[in-house]
C-alpha cells in the first residue's frame, strides 16, 4: 500500500467535506471544514468501510469514546492504532 | 367545535400487556429495558431494548390471523380491544358509518420485512409468502381495526417517525372536534425490534449500550421499545349522552416543521409546537402542571428540549414537572407518543406523576424538575405529551382533567 492511512483518511473526510484533499490540513478540525454531527458519523462509517475496522464511537459522548477526533491527524492517528490492534 | 374526550384507552408494551399494569409500572419507576431476545443478536453492538415480554400471539390470535398480523397489528389489534372494550361502545348504523381510525406507526411491518428479505436474500429462496404486502404495509394495523369493529369513516395511517402517534392523535382530535366523525379510533404501534430495525439504528450511532438516561448528565443515548398505545376519542356531548366514563379532555393540539435539519432538533420547532397547543387549548402556561417529554436520552434531543420548555414556559418552567417515561418502556418511535400520553393520563385522573428513571447526575442544560427516579403525587388539572421526530417535524397534544 502506498498510501499512508493519515493520506486515505484525508481523502474521506476531503470527500465528506466537498473539498480538494490538498486543502485538508493535519491540524484541521472536522468543524473548521464544515463537517457537522452526520457528516462525522458518516465519515466514521466510510473509514470503518475503508480499513475493515469498528470505530467505538457514541455519538452522545464523543468525548468519552477512544477515537479522537479532535483533528485530522489525531483521526489518522486514531485509525492506525485501530488497525494494528484489530488487523494486526 | 366540539369538545373532545377519551373514553377508552389500551396498550401493550414492555411494561405491561395492558393499561393498568403499564401504570403499576410507572408509579412503581419500574425498568422495561432488557437485552434483546432477537435472532442474531450476536451480530448487533447495541443488544438491549424495552421488548415485549412473556408474550405468545398464538394464545391471542389463531392460525388465519398470524399470517396476516404483523406483529405491529398485533399489538394494535390487542391494544384496540382493551380501549374500545372500555368505552364500552358498541359500532353500528350511523356511528359505524362515520366513526374511523387513525393511527401512527414509522415502519410498519418491519419484522414481515426482515424475515422476508432474510429468506429471499440470506437463505436465497425464490418464493415468498402471498400475504407479504398485506401483512407489511403501514396501513395494515388501521385496516384491521376498522375490519375488527367495522368502523366505514375516515380510516389511515400516518407515518412522521418518532411524532407518528402524536400526529395520529392530532389528525383523529381534530375529526372529532370538527362534527366529521363522532367517535375515533386512534394512537400508534411500532415493532421494530428484529435484526434489520435494531441494526439501521445502531448505525446512526445514537444508541445506548447499557440504559436510556434521560436528562441525566452521564445520558449516552437512546434505548428503542415496541408496543402500541390505542385510544377512544369521543365527542364529549355523545359520551355523555350515553354516561361513559370520561378520562380525560384532549384540549388542543399543534404540530409545526423545523424547515432545517433531518436529524439534529430545533428548540425553536419544538416551542412553537408547545405554544401552539396551549393557545389551541386556550390554556396558559401556568395551567400546565406536567409534560410528557419527549426526552429521547440523546444528547442532541434532551438539552434541545429543555430549552425550548424554558422558553415556551418562561418563570413557570421552574414550577412545572416534566419526565421521560422513555426510561423505562423505551423508545417505541411511531408508537411512542401513545403510550406516553398514559402517563399524562395518570397524572390527570390519578394525581401520580410518572418518574424520570435512571437519572443519575445533574445537567446544567436540562435544569428542570425531570421527577428523576421516584414517581410523585401531585394534583394536575393540564399536561402536554411532546413528540419531535427526524425531519424536524413536531407534534405536541394538550390535555386536561374533566
Amino acid at each position: 500500500m502506498s498510501d499512508s492511512v493519515q493520506d486515505r483518511v484525508i481523502r474521506i473526510i476531503a470527500e465528506q467535506a466537498l473539498i480538494d484533499p490538498a486543502e485538508v490540513t493535519p491540524d484541521a478540525t472536522l468543524e473548521s471544514l464544515g463537517i457537522d454531527s452526520l457528516g462525522l458519523v458518516e465519515s466514521i462509517f466510510v473509514i470503518e468501510e475503508a480499513f475493515d475496522i469498528q470505530v467505538p464511537f457514541n455519538a452522545n459522548e464523543p468525548e468519552k469514546s477512544d477515537f479522537d477526533i479532535s483533528s485530522v491527524a489525531a483521526i489518522a492517528r486514531a485509525v492506525a492504532a485501530l488497525v494494528a490492534q484489530q488487523k494486526g | 367545535m366540539r369538545r373532545v374526550v377519551i373514553t377508552g384507552a389500551g396498550t401493550i408494551n414492555a411494561l405491561g400487556h395492558n393499561v393498568p399494569a403499564t401504570l403499576a409500572a410507572m408509579r412503581e419507576g419500574r425498568c422495561g429495558i432488557g437485552e434483546l431476545d432477537i435472532r442474531d443478536v450476536d451480530r448487533l453492538s447495541i443488544r438491549i431494548g424495552g421488548q415485549v415480554k412473556g408474550y405468545e400471539p398464538e394464545a391471542q390470535f389463531n392460525r388465519q390471523q398470524i399470517v396476516l398480523y404483523d406483529r405491529f397489528t398485533q399489538f394494535t389489534l390487542l391494544a384496540a380491544k382493551e380501549a374500545v372494550a372500555q368505552s364500552g361502545l358498541t359500532f353500528s348504523g350511523e356511528l359505524a358509518l362515520t366513526s374511523g381510525v387513525v393511527l401512527g406507526t414509522a415502519g410498519g411491518g418491519v419484522n414481515t420485512w426482515d424475515e422476508n428479505y432474510r429468506a429471499v436474500y440470506e437463505e436465497g429462496k425464490n418464493r415468498v409468502h402471498p400475504f407479504v404486502v398485506p401483512k407489511l404495509m403501514n396501513n395494515a394495523a388501521a385496516s384491521h381495526v376498522s375490519m375488527e369493529y367495522g368502523l366505514n369513516g375516515p380510516t389511515f395511517t400516518v407515518a412522521t417517525a418518532c411524532a407518528s402517534s402524536n400526529h395520529a392523535m392530532g389528525q383523529a382530535f381534530w375529526m372529532v372536534r370538527s362534527g366529521l366523525a363522532p367517535v375515533m379510533i386512534t394512537g400508534g404501534s411500532e415493532s421494530m425490534l428484529c435484526f434489520g430495525g435494531v441494526k439501521a439504528w445502531e448505525g446512526l450511532r445514537v444508541m445506548s449500550k447499557d440504559a436510556c438516561r434521560p436528562f441525566s448528565a452521564n445520558r449516552n443515548g437512546m434505548v428503542q421499545g415496541e408496543g402500541a398505545g390505542v385510544f377512544v376519542f369521543e365527542d364529549y356531548d355523545h359520551a355523555r349522552a350515553r354516561g361513559a366514563d370520561i378520562l380525560a379532555e384532549v384540549a388542543g393540539f399543534c404540530m409545526t416543521s423545523d424547515a432545517s435539519d433531518i436529524v439534529m432538533p430545533s428548540a425553536q420547532g419544538a416551542e412553537r409546537a408547545m405554544t401552539g397547543a396551549l393557545r389551541d387549548a386556550r390554556l396558559n402556561r401556568e395551567d400546565i402542571g406536567y409534560i410528557n417529554a419527549h426526552g429521547t436520552g440523546t444528547a442532541a434531543n434532551d438539552k434541545t428540549e429543555c430549552a425550548a420548555v424554558a422558553h415556551a414556559f418562561g418563570p413557570h418552567a421552574d414550577r412545572l414537572m416534566i419526565s421521560s417515561t422513555k426510561s423505562m418502556h423505551g423508545h417505541l418511535i411511531g408508537g411512542t407518543g401513545a403510550v406516553e400520553l398514559l402517563a399524562c393520563m395518570m397524572a390527570l385522573r390519578e394525581g401520580v406523576i410518572a418518574p424520570t428513571i435512571g437519572y443519575e447526575e445533574p445537567d446544567p442544560e436540562c435544569a428542570l424538575d425531570v421527577v428523576p427516579n421516584v414517581a410523585r403525587e401531585a394534583r394536575v388539572t393540564a399536561c402536554l405529551s411532546n413528540a419531535f421526530a427526524f425531519g424536524g417535524l413536531n407534534a405536541v397534544i394538550a390535555l386536561k382533567a374533566v
